[in-house]
């Protein structure tokens, strides 16, 4: 593995050789910003980057860990980047800006140039891990979206193959971690933001229990689906940064208190006896041949290794877009209520009240948060509410039982991430309804609350396709040691765009 | 008579008719939908979202055949109730913090439109 350039190795290997002195943080820092700097522009991975601080940070981080500090901190001195949704703080206690502060903009115009006054909680953890923070990437706008094209900054594209997309909506993240530009990134899921980016990517990507890391600090979107996870290039890395952000925060009130296990420690690379569940209905009309064959191998290759597979039955699959597409909408629109162009963000400057409000919101979003808003408001309204959104709030009861009955009789589901691979930017920009498909398989996920990992299994085409595992509510370590036992045994853990070489 | 799923607009003491799983949207309950959301949107925008939201109300209407007599809604998966902070007294951000962002400002204040007029 160590034939790679260093900035397209893993973390676990490059911590490795952090504490045995063949590296130092500072090289790991200059060889993700020398691809940044190579790569970054032309796939428009970034929207925001601090390489002073970055490098300054690098540089402490080697002294610390010349000190010795490095032994319970597997983070430290490794540089990664945040999806432009979580805040960074730019603001000092006087209103004035912080030198070098990031902004934050949530992929959208509505927020250009916005200074946050305090950190995200993720953010925080991660500099307490003793991570780098390199810069913010590009997303979809407020997250909304599946290939990343809904970015008022422009679209991302694939390292794999840069006239498609790499997922979205954390597509700029999911684009950094493949092409050598970030040791792991994070990114946010609400119906498949993390997992089917990593899956379009050949990248793990990892969307923890609801509840089980903070969401203070990230821009809401759908406030009861969204969490923060992580993006890297090997399962166990998955493990060592959801380590490191994962607890309660009391600032977040829908945060669990619940203890955080060794997760690096359930690695055990055995899943002799593990019962695996494979629901038929996620084999269906509509998913790539070679998505389908590349999961079907991916299962086969579990059974081999001691896996128990057994045909399960989640019923109510197919009414889990129509579910979300209410529920997210909805939620969504009440969050996104607070752009209103007086107390931040941008403003339309009329001298008429409602006339601001509205061209305010109409100047600064772009289209597909504005179709979610109105989907939102309409479910919303009034002689609406309790045939959609109500309607919409019962059938996710259904869901949830449904998982809920499986999972007592299973330790995790097997799924595809995504029913196709990465798709030409532009292909589904004009067609709503196919690009929101793109999420049928993760969305349930995200509608019962539950953890959910894609890991890369083979190639369709040329492109990478994403093997999805379920768990039990903060049962993220079983999801974690049926991963990363796949990985070891399938031979994809190298997989790495054309742009991996220096 | 009234084409099959005709939606006759948002207000509840006129329930929408839906006899088939047509749900058409009118430019009318688009402009009224828009006003609810203070979006202001071109009449192209009004065009394309009458549209696009009427494919995509029609793939949701798909609940509709979903039994859930027996089941209650859920607003959130994990079971917290009532999640309290002490009831202690904590620094607020300083003024110019939260000032900071604002677009228009007057020294101390928010500057907002005028908000009392006649109308809305």
């Amino acid at each position: 593995m160590t034939a790679f350039p260093l900035a397209d190795r893993t973390i676990t290997e490059t911590a490795d050789a952090l504490r045995a002195g063949t590296t130092t943080s500072r090289e790991l820092t200059d060889a993700c910003l020398a691809r940044i700097e190579r790569d970054g522009e032309r796939l428009n991975t970034f929207l925001a980057l601090q390489p002073d601080a970055a490098r300054a940070a690098a540089e402490a981080a080697d002294a610390a860990l010349a000190r010795g500090e490095g032994a319970e901190r597997p983070l430290l001195g490794i540089p990664y980047a945040l999806k432009d949704i979580f805040v960074t703080r730019a603001l000092g206690f006087d209103g004035s800006d912080l030198p070098g502060g990031l902004p934050t903009t949530a992929g959208s115009r509505i927020l250009a140039g916005y200074r946050s006054p305090y950190p995200s909680a993720a953010q925080e953890r991660l500099e307490q891990a003793g991570a780098i923070l390199l810069g913010k990437t590009n997303c979809d706008e407020f997250a909304m979206g599946s290939s990343n094209e809904n970015s008022a900054y422009g679209p991302v594209r694939n390292p794999w193959d840069e006239g498609t997309v790499p997922g979205g909506s954390s597509g700029g993240s999911s684009a950094a971690v493949a092409g050598g530009q970030a040791y792991f990134a994070l990114g946010t899921d609400t119906g498949g933001s993390i997992r089917q980016p990593a899956a379009l990517t050949g990248t793990v990507g990892l969307k923890p229990t609801y509840g089980r890391v903070s969401r203070f600090g990230m821009v809401a979107f759908a406030s009861s689906l969204d969490q923060a996870g992580p993006l890297t290039r090997s399962v166990r890395d998955a493990a060592l940064v959801l380590g490191a952000i994962a607890g309660h925060d009391p600032r977040d009130s829908t945060s669990v208190d619940t203890p955080v296990p060794d997760y690096a420690a359930s690695l055990t690379g055995d899943v002799g006896g593990l019962r695996l569940g494979v629901p038929r209905e996620y084999f269906v009309a509509g998913m790539e041949p070679g998505v389908e064959a590349a999961v079907r191998t991916a299962i086969d290759v579990l059974r081999e290794r001691g896996a128990e597979i057994i045909d399960v039955s989640l019923p109510s699959t197919d009414r889990g877009l129509a579910t979300y597409y209410i529920i997210a909408p909805a939620e969504a629109s009440a969050n996104l209520a607070r752009y209103d162009g007086v107390r931040y963000g941008a403003s339309a400057g009329q001298d008429e009240l409602w006339a601001n409000y509205t061209r305010t919101r109409g100047e600064g979003f772009g289209p597909e948060v504005k179709r979610r808003v109105m989907l939102g408001t309409y479910a919303l309204s009034a002689g609406y509410y309790d045939a959609y959104y109500v309607k919409a709030q019962q059938v996710r009861t259904l869901i949830k039982a449904e998982f809920d009955e499986v999972l007592a009789t299973v330790d995790a589901i097997l799924a595809p991430t995504s029913p196709n691979v990465a798709f030409p930017i532009g292909a589904k920009v004009d067609d709503p309804l196919a690009m929101y498909l793109n999420d049928a398989c993760t969305l349930p996920v995200n509608i019962a609350g539950l953890p959910g990992i894609s890991v890369p299994c083979g190639l369709s085409d040329g492109k990478p396709v994403g093997l999805q595992v379920i768990g039990r509510a903060f049962d993220e370590a079983t999801i974690l040691r049926v991963a990363d036992a796949y990985e070891r045994a399938a031979g994809f853990a190298d997989l790495r765009p054309p742009t991996a070489h220096d | 008579m009234l084409p099959d799923g005709t939606a006759v607009g948002c207000d509840p003491r006129r329930p929408r008719v839906t006899i088939g799983f047509m749900p058409d949207i009118t430019r009318a309950d688009v402009v009224h939908v828009a006003d609810l959301a203070r979006l202001h949107l071109t009449d192209d925008e009004l065009d394309r979202m009458q549209t696009q939201l009427s494919r995509i109300l029609e793939a949701i209407e798909t609940l509709r055949d979903v039994d859930t007599s027996h089941v209650g809604p859920t607003a959130s998966v994990i079971q917290l109730e009532n999640v309290m902070r002490d009831d202690v007294v904590t620094s607020p951000m300083p003024r110019d913090v939260t000032l900071a962002n604002a677009p228009l400002r007057d020294g101390p204040f928010l500057r907002v439109p005028t908000v009392l007029e006649e109308g809305r």
